[in-house]
């Protein structure tokens, strides 16, 4: 019988028949490509760390396009994460058009996609830490960052509850957490009291009360002979990015020196190696680490960056595993006298064409999405154009949002949030339930119309520029800007707040925006208890429908000086 | 340690901009002003009425957001590192916020039965802002601490 890979190298030697350039490079990718490949690795030392991060809620195979656009400030400008493209490619001294060139970066995106594939889906995910723990038994331990609960339609339909079986299914070892927490309080004690079989471990959380822990910080495992401790870090800025009405009792932080403290317990407890899973963000997490003393690893999340190779802050190692489970991150550790002495890390792509689905996982997702799976597949219309989210200024699939809200809910100007979540859809492609779910699927759903003057509008877009731009990482909130719908703008991102934005427009009649005029202005995801209007999803489906075929055409309205 | 107390000629820390209503949202809560303008004659006269003249940073730990949840209630806390014997230590902590309308947040005073100088309490922002902690020693000397605590409309974050 046929094993799927077999089929893959079969589908590649047909391709090569058939002819054509695009034939041959996918006969050329998947010859080139293999399960085994993908799971390679000279093991080293006692413990494997197996990482995923912001999964959010991708149960199935997608397909994700990395920004081009990933500005740094300050001290970070320039290094990674923060550069992009073909200068990504000479960094990491990667091919162009190879497997990696397509998992890592923008590069020829289009093409790239449809000769490689679809990237991620649990079942394949499964596939790879099920055979990385029969190599490794007793030493891997299988960690996740968070952000894994929301982003999907069958996670909005059950509170979180798809993905919690799903990582109970995967047997992972602990997580922290950040949009987890928008299912608000009472959810999340409910799903840790009777739903989550590993610890939820969240240091920086301490009830607004009394300040004091709200969850367990630290769990110490035994692996390969060696304790090692694994520190939540959930993301600080939860209840000022996410509404703070849903967890009105806890409050978050970076918090130092309570890091400092857990780190201090561990070793003091007997760790030999100390590893934080954390949802800062990458910057926030190379601040932290040049802070704290005693880290090893810190296996960071929140910013959905994905970097082929560690990045070294003294002697702490940061690892940066992607998003939406397109990535696996192994990263092995030889620990000797109580101290880490080498180690051997790879991001491994989860390119689903190559990775024969595990069945069991397989079998948990086909009843998790069974009773939805109708609704879920149900064809909106189709896209002429590249959908996708990622980019500090701007993203197609955002386009289309401000496109729907000025339609739909008759709006001079619309604003969309700058997240960072949501998958990729092709020139070409159905664009289904699942798919705008994927982009808006939160429980603050309503998109509000209402008056702003000029002034707070600009007031506004300092703010979230600040948010990002920020020379001090600790000040960033992680996410990118606020998408525009109708109004142009230019940005220098290297001013002081309330200095980078100028040149606002309204696009309908091509005149700067006056601070003291009101203008219509419709968006979603406010952070304010008793926002009304439609949900976004609703709002977006209904745009697409009418619309039958989308088209978005490149934005040209925001000016980026350097 | 007793505390904290509003000091004579302080503006009570309760009277502050009553900010903008329903209408500054987008993404947001309530919309604070972006950045506070501070007064820095007054700060600066408020440090040196207590301490003479304006001291350099360092001495004084202050653990404050960078970020704050709620502007209306931003948990503070301090730890002045001093000696607390009975020929040198802290006698008083002033703690300013350099945007609000009145800079004057409270005044925390000390003696040696405190064992040591520190204190914690919570404020409003009206905005971005610097809040300062200033101690005064008994012999004379000073030291003074200060943190950004950003006040921001939120949302955005993902």
């Amino acid at each position: 019988m046929f094993t799927r890979r077999d089929f893959m190298r079969t589908a590649a030697a047909t391709a090569i028949l058939m002819g054509g350039p695009m034939g041959l490079r996918r006969a050329a990718a998947q010859q080139t490509l293999t399960q085994d490949d993908l799971l390679r690795f000279d093991p080293l030392g006692q413990v494997t760390l197996l990482h995923v991060t912001d999964v959010h809620a991708q149960l199935m195979p997608i397909y994700f396009r990395e920004p081009s656009v990933n500005l740094g400030v300050g001290e970070v400008e320039g290094k990674p994460p923060h550069i992009t493209g073909a200068d990504f490619l000479a960094r990491f001294d990667i091919p162009k058009d190879s497997p990696e060139c397509y998992a890592l970066t923008n590069v020829d995106f289009t093409a790239l996609a449809r000769t490689y594939g679809r990237v991620g889906g649990l079942d394949r995910l499964a596939t790879l830490v099920n055979a990385i723990r029969a190599e490794r038994p007793g030493n891997t331990l299988f960690l996740d960052g968070g952000d894994t609960w929301q982003g999907s339609y069958t996670s909005l339909q059950t509170n979180g509850a798809d993905m919690v079986k799903a990582f109970n299914a995967l047997k992972t070892d602990a997580m922290t957490a950040h949009w987890e927490f928008t299912y608000g309080q009472d959810r999340v004690m409910e799903i840790l009291d009777g739903e989550l079989d590993f610890p939820f471990l969240c240091g920086n959380v301490l009830d607004t009360m009394w300040e004091e822990p709200v969850f367990e910080s630290t769990r110490m495992f035994e692996r390969g002979g060696v304790q090692v401790a694994v520190i939540g870090q959930a993301f600080p800025y939860t209840p000022i990015a996410n509404p703070s009405h849903l967890i009105p009792e806890w409050s978050f932080g970076i918090r130092p020196d309570t890091v400092q403290e857990h780190v201090d317990n561990a070793r003091a407890n007997g760790a030999e190696v100390v590893v934080l899973l954390s949802h800062n963000g990458f910057d926030v997490d190379r601040k932290l680490a040049s802070l704290v003393d005693g880290i090893d690893v810190i296996l960071t999340g929140h910013t959905h960056d994905a970097l082929p190779r560690e990045v070294k802050v003294g002697k702490t190692l940061l690892i940066a595993s992607g998003s939406h489970g397109k990535f696996l991150s192994r990263l092995d550790l030889e620990v000797k006298g109580g101290a880490v002495t080498d180690y051997r890390y790879r991001l491994i792509p989860v390119f689903s064409d190559v990775i024969t689905p595990d069945p069991d996982m397989a079998k948990v997702i086909a009843d998790l999405r069974a009773p939805y799976e109708a609704e879920c597949t149900r064809v909106l219309g189709q896209t002429d154009d590249l959908l996708y989210r990622r980019g500090n200024f701007n993203g197609s699939f955002d386009d289309l949002i401000c496109q729907a809200l000025l339609a739909e809910r008759d709006a001079e100007i619309a604003l969309s949030p700058g997240f960072r979540w949501g998958a990729t859809l092709l020139p070409g492609q159905d664009i289904t339930v699942d798919d705008v779910y994927s982009m808006t699927s939160i429980t603050y759903p309503n998109a509000y119309r209402q008056t702003m003057s000029g002034e707070m509008l600009k007031t506004i877009m300092e703010d979230v520029a600040d948010n990002i731009f920020n020379e001090d990482p600790f000040y960033q909130q992680g996410g990118d800007m606020v998408r525009v719908g109708g109004m142009g703008y230019a940005i220098d991102i290297h001013k002081p707040m309330g200095q980078r934005i100028s040149d606002m427009t309204l696009l309908s009649t091509g005149e700067p925006i006056d601070p003291t005029r009101d203008y219509v202005v419709a968006g979603w995801a406010s952070v304010n208890e008793g926002t009304e209007g439609p949900p976004i999803y609703d709002v977006v489906s209904n745009y697409i429908e009418k619309q039958g075929t989308v088209s978005v055409p490149e934005n040209s309205s925001i000016k980026i000086k350097a | 340690m007793q505390g904290p107390h509003e000091t004579d000629g302080f503006s009570r820390r309760t009277v502050l901009f009553s900010i903008g209503g329903g209408a500054a949202v987008m993404t947001g809560m309530t919309l604070f002003p972006a950045l506070a303008i501070a007064d820095e004659g007054a700060v600066n006269d408020a440090i040196k009425s207590m301490v003479g003249e304006v001291p350099a940073e360092g001495g004084v730990s202050l653990d404050l957001p960078e970020i704050a949840e709620n502007g209306n209630t931003v948990p503070l806390s301090f730890e002045i590192d001093a000696p607390m014997g009975d020929d040198v230590h802290v006698t008083d902590v002033m703690i300013l916020a350099d945007g609000n309308p009145s800079p004057d947040v409270a005044v925390f005073h000390f003696t040696p039965m405190s064992g040591k100088a520190a204190g914690s309490t919570r404020l409003r922002l009206a905005g971005t802002q610097n809040v300062i902690a200033v101690a005064q020693l008994s012999d004379g000397s000073a030291m003074m601490g200060k943190k950004q605590v950003k006040v921001t409309i939120g949302g955005c974050g993902g």
